[in-house]
């Protein structure tokens, strides 16, 4: 340590990089850094509750997500109406039927706001861990055939992704989807159309979000790795991978992939408010999962229309979406600032 | 610099082309064609409305019609028939009258399939100037907080002004307009009656939808304003400014600030791009009678000239706005060459 303190020659450096103990690994000091973020640990905290609900959301749940007990449509529990005051129970000379079986409240359609909210989580984190996967998958083929082979196919490769890059996210996202919605609602049976419908029927919408996200989010994913690629490609140990012989393919996946994986995932841990975001959008607007699989953006859309009267049923979603987003934030920043001190601060 | 920009006008042409192409490729590929009934039309009269609107052409020929119609401009001789195929949004009159009238007509969206009378360049006019506005006073209240909040926490970096100004922000990131208009409608308009809950009219009813539609970005504004303000403040044309004894206000408000604020025109193509799809969710939520929430509509009702027309429009915008931001750039910060 001494040493490497002698012949550092940036101060600043050293005082940043130079606090790992004795004995351990770059991942220890990591995981030592990320603990120390109190926002990040929180953040974290905020996401594996998340995952134990969307995991056990049958036995939280009070109710099926999509069981309509009409005569309770609208109710809420008594606390409700206290949070919200112009939500007077009916015995106050309000129009709020008081129904204290109901946590946060019953909908339009008489359904569990509760239960409707923790099957939500589902298709939040649901978007939130398949999303950077997709996009991780075809950016990283596209990055390492381009950064990889070069020359005219990195050429092509690059102008593609320059392209699509300047097509505005969101709005390709709407583009795509109106397109599968109203394409994949009627297929001929027995086609490859059917098949994907069907897959998307029975994932409650979800497959097109994933392929929607994917198509338009990979371009960044695909210049990041390219990058990484070439920064790899001369290395001696891939030289020496291919003077054993090592295969293309191998050399691709089995060498250059592994160790470039690292500013991959933190790419995409940072973009995953992104993804969450997207869905709820998707979902508000009417082109993300079919109901009546709960959303918290779907929430949103169908709660704000009776705001002034039942603010519950459009605030409880907001709120659910807000803490997943503040967690993922939260943790991206950590992981970032943990997993590389050079970029703290960087935006 | 001048090659510079033709490379990057050329490149635009590129882009726009790909994204039309794309964009009317996947309408016109959406099955069920536009006079899909639930009630069955008889086949006579589809093929007639198929000729009508020249849907039985090759799509090529299809696209460039729809393509030529909005982009390039023509000179009409003779009286103006007004017709919702005929609808250009720009028409000028150049010389003569009467029957030898001449006028200039450019952009043509055509008719849309959902009401007989009405083009897609009718809906825009009503619906695109409430837009407009609405996104004119977000990007507003965007700067107006974000620049001071981000100054203040560079100025006074480490104290409690920075981590505040940075905590506000970094929360501010968390709140998409998906999040801020319900709560926002709720506290202000709901709970405080302060403002109207629904409508559009005077400065009361845009206050809440704009504050929401502006909020993150204002965060975003806030961290890459202090970022970048305090780069500025390391580098030596300051040290000299202040080695020449100029007062700490001149050496801030003339030199920092403004080299400061360079990278945050970078993210004006960004936000401006959030703020239109943003447009969608405020206006629909606020019942704001905008274009946002046309297309909201359009999208469950299959108006498929309007959905096209919408994102062609919105997104050639963009992409200009994105060269007029990265010319800018590079005119404001001379150091900088794209090559």
């Amino acid at each position: 340590m001494a040493v490497l303190e002698q012949q550092s020659k940036s101060p600043s450096m050293v005082v940043q990089l130079s606090d790992r103990r004795k004995g351990e690994s770059l991942w220890m000091e990591s995981w030592r850094r990320l603990r120390r973020n109190k926002a990040a640990v929180l953040g974290g905290i905020i996401i594996i509750i998340n995952i134990l609900v969307a995991i056990f959301a049958p036995v939280i749940a009070l109710r099926p997500y999509d069981k309509q007990v009409l005569t309770d449509n609208n109710a809420a529990p008594e606390w409700v109406t206290k949070v919200f005051p112009n939500m007077k129970p009916r015995e106050e000379g309000g129009y709020v039927t008081v129904n204290n079986s109901y946590p946060f409240g019953a909908d339009q359609l008489g359904r569990d706001l509760f239960s409707r909210i923790v099957y939500g989580t589902r298709v939040s984190l649901t978007v939130a861990f398949i999303g950077p996967l997709v996009s991780i998958l075809i950016g990283t083929i596209v990055g390492l055939t381009a950064g990889y082979f070069g020359g005219t196919l990195d050429n092509i490769l690059m102008r593609i992704v320059e392209i699509m890059y300047a097509f505005p996210t969101l709005l390709f996202i709407i583009l795509l989807m109106t397109f599968f919605r109203f394409s994949f609602a009627t297929p001929e049976p027995g086609t490859l159309a059917a098949t994907l419908g069907q897959i998307d029927l029975a994932s409650g919408g979800m497959l097109f979000i994933f392929i929607g996200i994917g198509l338009t989010s990979w371009m960044q994913m695909a210049r990041l790795v390219r990058g990484q690629v070439l920064s790899v490609r001369e290395q001696e140990y891939i030289e020496a991978a291919h003077a054993m012989g090592a295969k293309t393919g191998r050399v691709m996946f089995g060498h250059i992939l592994p160790n470039i994986l690292g500013p991959l995932i933190v790419a995409e841990t940072l973009t995953i408010p992104t993804y969450i975001s997207y869905e709820a959008f998707l979902s508000f607007i009417g082109l993300g999962v079919n109901p009546p699989t709960p959303s918290w953006g779907s929430m949103i859309s169908e709660g704000s229309r009776t705001i002034s009267s039942y603010p519950n049923q459009a605030i409880f979603p907001a709120l659910a979406l807000f803490f997943i987003m503040f967690a993922f934030n939260f943790l991206g920043d950590g992981l970032r600032d943990a997993l590389d001190p050079r970029m703290r601060g960087v935006d | 610099m001048g090659k510079f920009i033709t490379r990057r006008i050329l490149w635009m042409f590129m882009v726009l082309f790909v994204i039309s192409i794309i964009t009317f490729l996947l309408m016109r590929n959406v099955p069920g064609g536009p006079f899909t009934r639930e009630k069955k039309l008889p086949e006579a009269t589809i093929k007639l409305l198929n000729e009508k609107y020249n849907l039985d052409a090759p799509v090529i020929e299809q696209y460039l019609d729809y393509v030529g119609d909005i982009i390039v401009p023509r000179v009409v001789t003779g009286k103006l028939r007004p017709s919702s195929a005929e609808d250009y949004l720009i028409s000028i009159p150049l010389s003569g009258s009467g029957d030898e009238q001449k006028t200039l007509q450019w952009v043509n969206f055509g008719p849309t399939y959902k009401s007989r009378s009405r083009s897609v360049n009718d809906i825009f006019r009503e619906n695109l100037p409430v837009s407009f506005q609405l996104g004119v006073a977000a990007l507003m209240i965007a700067i107006a907080i974000g620049v001071p909040l981000g100054t203040l926490a560079a100025l006074k970096r480490n104290t409690i002004f920075d981590y505040m100004g940075m905590g506000t922000a970094i929360l501010g990131v968390s709140f998409p307009v998906i999040i801020t208009a319900p709560v926002l409608q709720y506290l202000f308009g709901v709970q405080w009656g302060l403002v109207p809950v629904t409508g559009w009219g005077s400065v009361e009813y845009a206050i809440i939808p704009a504050f929401a539609l502006g909020f993150l970005h204002a965060a975003l504004i806030a961290r890459l304003t202090r970022a970048s303000l305090l780069q500025v403040l390391n580098e030596d044309y300051i040290r000299t400014a202040r080695a020449k004894g100029l007062a700490e206000r001149t050496v801030i408000v003339g030199h920092a600030l403004k080299n400061s604020l360079i990278p945050v025109v970078t993210i004006l193509g960004p936000l401006l791009a959030a703020l239109v799809t943003g447009t969608f969710v405020v206006e629909t939520i606020f019942g704001i009678p905008g274009m946002g929430r046309y297309f909201v509509t359009s999208i469950t009702g299959r108006d498929y000239p309007v959905i096209m027309g919408t994102i062609l429009m919105y997104a050639f915008l963009l992409v200009i706005v994105n060269l007029l931001v990265d010319i800018a750039y590079m005119w404001l910060d001379p150091r900088i060459r794209f090559d």
